[in-house]
């Protein structure tokens, strides 16, 4: 058990632009014949080393296209650094798109089991969590309608109660706190000021620094894919806003 | 020496971690297969029998015939193409298993594998529930004394086709999810696949019927096809229970066998090799 909830040591992460466009075999060949298959590379992310202690909570600022959001999916697991390692501890969740992973044609109730899952819980564990989430979601009655007659809202309601009525380790944070009404909004900010207060570790994307000086103890700043300032929140934010100003 | 152990290790404590995980997607798979259909579960009894009992009114008089050869065309019929259906949608549900759950895995890191695996868990969880319409028939024709079947304890040996069909299933639905990941066009081609597949499978045939020798080179590449031996093994053991050492060729059990140890090793090995470019194509 390290102290580090977080630790990510020189990632790098490279897409190739048009890969993606070459989805059947018939035009990889035609590609590969013509000799078109050349991609341009685009690196999101550059060498980005940092670490994050377990409770800290740390901000990640930037501009639109600094590599935050990849940032994030390889923190998650998702994607695989092209270049570097990282090493978490313990269970995240990650709020990326809320609740864009159910299940249409499953209930809200089935929903709540599968996802668990998906993060690693068994059902028994789900079940003793089961009415807290549905209290918190407020959906009541809906919960046994499946989840294609939900509102979005409905449905980010429903993702942000289970990501954390589970208890992760870790939360990522990517501008969720905006979930449903202004009421939703106080409840949901109150419950992660909560998770906190027992030492879950943050880590949050925003591009308001007030909030990220409201939450956070530390903060990076992402340029292009690199890391230009890693420190104290209340620092760092000041310097980001005087990068906004500068641009 | 000791890596190797530690990575199996950890391997193995992610697969205990994610087993509830399996369990719910298999389940799911099987809920939603048939939810807001009048019939519900029961299509999984119905269908084969439909199948069945189309396929042996059209061939019963070309193929049928040669009792001593089938004994009871219905059943002969049903076991081969009982396998051949849990083989086939195993394959095809695993095909499309890691685009179907894209969002998901764009989203919270979980060993893809857990994916394709439960896609074929769910195909063979209906293949089991529909095992009861071979129990039906058999029964249905004995006690109408049309052609009875004598069976015997031997019966308990379709185990034994039916776990090496799971493993083969597994391995090439591996090699199908990673391949379809890149190319969809194998999702059309594998149709058609199948369908060579199903004839190239004496289901609704006995091979006797071809007019090949036992050893021309025509019969040998027929064996070729694991699903060969295996149809042959889930027929000895139901319908030849009298005269099983007969009719179960070992040949064919190792055969069938190494063919889905290899395939399953080629199928995680090229998963691996490729899992992490997934995300940057679905």
């Amino acid at each position: 058990m390290s102290k580090y909830a977080i630790d990510a040591q020189h990632i790098s992460m490279k897409f190739n632009l048009n890969s993606e466009g070459v989805d059947s075999a018939k035009e990889y060949f035609i590609r590969l014949v013509k000799h078109d298959l050349h991609y341009s590379e685009f690196w999101a992310l550059k060498d980005v080393s940092f670490k994050v202690k377990k409770g800290d909570r740390m901000g990640v600022l930037g501009f639109n296209g600094a590599g935050k959001s990849t940032l994030l999916k390889t923190v998650a697991g998702v994607l695989k650094p092209t270049q570097g390692t990282i090493r978490t501890e313990g269970v995240i969740a990650p709020m990326l798109e809320l609740g864009a992973g159910f299940d249409p044609n499953y209930s809200g109730k089935e929903n709540i089991f599968l996802y668990g899952a998906t993060l690693g819980f068994p059902r028994s564990f789900l079940q003793s969590k089961y009415d807290e989430i549905v209290e918190f979601s407020e959906l009541g009655d809906f919960i046994n309608t499946p989840i294609k007659s939900y509102s979005s809202g409905m449905r980010s309601r429903l993702g942000f109660a289970i990501a954390t009525s589970v208890k992760p380790e870790v939360l990522i944070l990517d501008e969720v706190l905006s979930v449903g009404d202004a009421a939703f909004k106080d409840k949901s900010e109150q419950r992660i000021l909560n998770m906190m207060d027992d030492g879950v570790t943050v880590l949050f994307v925003s591009h308001s620094t007030e909030r990220v000086e409201r939450i956070c103890n530390k903060a990076i700043i992402l340029t292009k894919g690199q890391l230009v300032a890693n420190g104290d929140a209340a620092d760092v934010c000041a310097l980001y806003r005087a990068m906004v100003r500068d641009k | 020496m000791q890596r190797i152990k530690s990575a199996a290790t950890a391997h193995f404590n992610n697969f205990l971690k994610y087993r509830f995980l399996i369990r719910e997607l298999v389940s799911k798979n099987i809920k939603l297969q048939y939810r807001n259909s009048f019939l519900g579960v029961l299509w999984t009894f119905l269908q084969p029998l439909l199948t069945m009992i189309v396929l042996a009114f059209v061939f019963n008089n070309i193929f049928g015939r040669d009792s001593s050869k089938v004994v009871n065309y219905p059943v002969y019929l049903l076991c081969g193409r009982l396998l051949y259906q849990f083989y086939t949608s195993a394959t095809k549900r695993a095909m499309g298993s890691v685009r179907k759950h894209a969002s998901m895995i764009k989203k919270v890191y979980v060993p893809k594998y857990v994916y394709t695996v439960s896609a074929v868990l769910s195909a063979f969880v209906t293949f089991v529930i529909s095992l009861t319409v071979l129990v039906f028939v058999v029964a249905f024709m004995n006690i109408f004394k049309i052609h009875p079947i004598t069976v015997t304890w031997r019966v308990v040996f379709i185990i034994i086709p039916i776990l090496i069909t799971l493993i083969l299933s597994i391995g090439v639905g591996m090699i199908l999810a990673t391949i379809s990941v890149f190319f969809k066009d194998v999702e059309n081609l594998y149709d058609v696949f199948t369908l060579l597949l199903f004839y190239m499978t004496p289901i609704v045939y006995h091979v006797s019927r071809l007019g090949f020798e036992e050893g021309t080179w025509q019969i040998r590449l027929l064996k070729l096809n694991p699903l060969y031996g295996l149809v042959g093994m889930f027929r000895a053991a139901v319908l030849w229970g009298t005269d099983f050492v007969h009719y179960w060729d070992m040949n064919l059990m190792y055969y069938s066998l190494a063919f889905s140890a290899v395939t399953v090793i080629i199928g995680f090995f090229l998963f691996y090799k490729y899992q992490d470019k997934f995300i940057l194509h679905i």
